[in-house]
């Protein structure tokens, strides 16, 4: 019949990337439409960034060490604010998302439809880049223009910076997806989800200058990619004196990579071990 | 069988020690409304979803559309509609942007508009839909599950929280699917409902088949026997009978005049319903209660 020679044809490979991509819009007009992501996910570390560079740049441009050059409180913590743009909008956005959708039945729905897990992340993927992306050039214009934050002019710095942020946004995103089968009901995905994500950005060197954080912590933190995405943002946009400061002494791009490529590893792997459109015997 | 659209043969489920489901067969004709009643528990929602591929059974053959739901793909997904029991919606959309969202999905879909309008929402058409009352949600769900112009269709529970008007609209809507040719896989708690718009009908209770045929001879001549009552002597009387006329006539006869509240019903679908499942799970939907048994009888054996 009609119907049987028609169907397989039209859900070809191509045709899941056709549908994901239809999903990004959906995705996006779905994450506007959240007041809490638009607040906690995409202000928060703008709002940060313009409080915290109220409250401790009332001195003026300071030196952090000896020999080093004087900067604004703006652009010390304008890299922690990108990094943690960057966790927000990939891990707690997805996994606050993700949870939301398997416990109030959206997930069974679309596990009854002939939509494509495949296109179901590639709109999940797209609208983490879209929103990432905004809030990182939000974040870049306001520290930029309101703040007087001095931007990098060179080529090979925007270079890293964008492989930093598109790895790290990746890692972020699919550690999303992996966290996102923890919480066991939609109320305590926030609950869950945000406290976690503060904590490292705490011992990440986002709220706090990491080289003022003992050295066990750093260590610990050095276990998780966040660290890393913040010391990449630091290379781009802190003069490069500042490297001194670095538990190595130096940017260390290399060790960056390494760290978010491991972590983008363990985030696919689980998350495609333990995605489900819902648990087949719940 | 070529003309069938569901076939189930010795579907068992299990969980633990409990059955959920208890070596069930069935049929379901290409083109015709079936409908699964039971009590809360019975293992109705378990049969679905096995149906539709959410759960895996235990063992027992089980075919839909030509496929195995346990393995089969996309495609065959495609051909299916699914109004589940209990279904979350994502509020932050209208009710047209989710209908237009899940369109896409499908390879051959309904138009949007008349969807809309179909489950009565064109007034509704551009509000989000957490904005909604329990009865549109639901008819938003309805929507979502025929707008990819299914072959087969689950219905599991569909009307519960409508109003009356409100359902006999659903019905209406239902008539067309199966002027069009949908079959319709319907589990319902109104045996009303059932009556309305089933061909055949089953009833599962404990996991069980208990009974299975079509609407019109359901249950059996002794179960659709009509029944006679009427007050004499300050207590109220029924005769179960073939022949009601002749015997209210000869009750007249005997009484010499009008008997006092005479009624002649032949029973509903309701009536045969109740008179066939477990009278404490009709009773009472926690399936935990259970009479008074010696304290050596197993799980399994309260239940088969």
């Amino acid at each position: 019949m009609t119907a049987l020679t028609l169907a397989p044809a039209r859900l070809s490979p191509m045709h899941a990337v056709r549908h994901g991509i239809r999903r990004i819009g959906f995705e996006i007009r779905g994450y506007t439409r959240s007041p809490e992501t638009i607040f906690f996910t995409f202000l928060f570390p703008i709002l940060m960034l313009a409080l915290f560079s109220t409250v401790f740049g009332g001195d003026g441009d300071q030196s952090y060490g000896q020999g080093l050059p004087a900067l604004s409180a703006a652009q010390m913590y304008l890299p922690g604010m990108l990094a943690a743009g960057v966790l927000l909008s990939g891990l707690q956005n997805l996994a606050i998302d993700i949870a939301l959708e398997r416990h109030d039945g959206t997930l069974k729905r679309l596990g009854g439809t002939p939509l494509s897990p495949v296109s179901y992340f590639i709109g999940k993927l797209g609208q983490v880049l879209v929103t990432g992306t905004v809030q990182a050039a939000v974040l870049l214009v306001f520290a930029g223009l309101v703040l007087g934050v001095p931007l990098p002019s060179d080529v090979e710095s925007w270079l890293t910076f964008a492989w930093v942020f598109v790895l790290g946004l990746a890692t972020s995103a699919f550690l999303g997806i992996a966290i996102s089968a923890i919480p066991r009901s939609a109320r305590s995905a926030s609950a869950v989800v945000i406290p976690v994500a503060l904590v490292l950005q705490f011992i990440s060197g986002v709220y706090m200058f990491f080289w003022l954080l003992p050295e066990w912590l750093q260590n610990v933190a050095n276990l998780f990619p966040l660290a890393w995405m913040a010391k990449g943002m630091r290379a781009v946009f802190l003069p490069p004196e500042y490297a001194t400061l670095e538990q190595s002494g130096a940017w260390d791009l290399g060790g960056v990579a390494i760290a978010l490529l491991i972590w983008l590893v363990v985030g696919l792997i689980i998350s495609r071990l333990t995605f489900r459109w819902i648990r087949r015997d719940a | 069988m070529e003309n069938a659209a569901v076939r189930v043969r010795n579907l068992r489920k299990t969980y633990g020690s409990r059955a959920a489901v208890d070596d069930v067969s069935f049929d379901i004709i290409r083109g015709e409304t079936f409908a699964l009643l039971g009590p809360n528990g019975a293992g109705k929602s378990t049969t679905v979803e096995i149906l539709e591929g959410y759960r895996r059974r235990t063992s027992g053959e089980v075919t839909v559309l030509g496929d195995d739901p346990g393995h089969a793909g996309l495609a065959w997904k495609a051909r299916l509609g699914i109004v589940l029991q209990t279904t979350g919606q994502a509020g932050a959309f209208t009710v047209r942007e989710q209908l237009r969202q899940f369109a896409g999905y499908y390879p051959r879909p309904r138009d949007v508009e008349e969807v809309i309008a179909a489950v009565g929402l064109e007034e509704k058409a551009n509000t989000r839909i957490s904005k909604l009352s329990g009865g549109q949600q639901r008819r938003v769900d309805v929507a979502l599950g025929i707008i990819g112009n299914p072959e087969l269709l689950f219905l599991d529970e569909p009307t519960t929280g409508f109003d009356p008007q409100a359902r006999r609209e659903f019905w209406s809507l239902i008539r067309r699917l199966q002027g069009e040719g949908t079959t319709i896989l319907l589990t319902t708690h109104y045996l009303d409902e059932a009556a309305q718009l089933a061909d055949r009908v089953a009833v599962i209770d404990r996991g069980l088949l208990q009974a299975i045929g079509p609407i019109a001879t359901f249950g059996g001549e002794d179960a659709r026997m009509p029944r006679v009552t009427w007050r004499e002597g300050g207590t109220l009387h029924t005769e179960s009978t073939p022949a009601p006329w002749a015997f209210a006539r000869s009750l007249a006869e005997r009484l010499g005049g009008e008997p006092d509240e005479l009624e002649i019903r032949r029973p509903t679908l309701e009536d045969i319903y109740l008179g066939m499942v477990d009278p404490d799970a009709a009773a009472t939907p926690d399936e935990a209660v259970t009479p008074a048994s010696s304290p050596t009888s197993s799980t399994s054996e309260t239940l088969s």
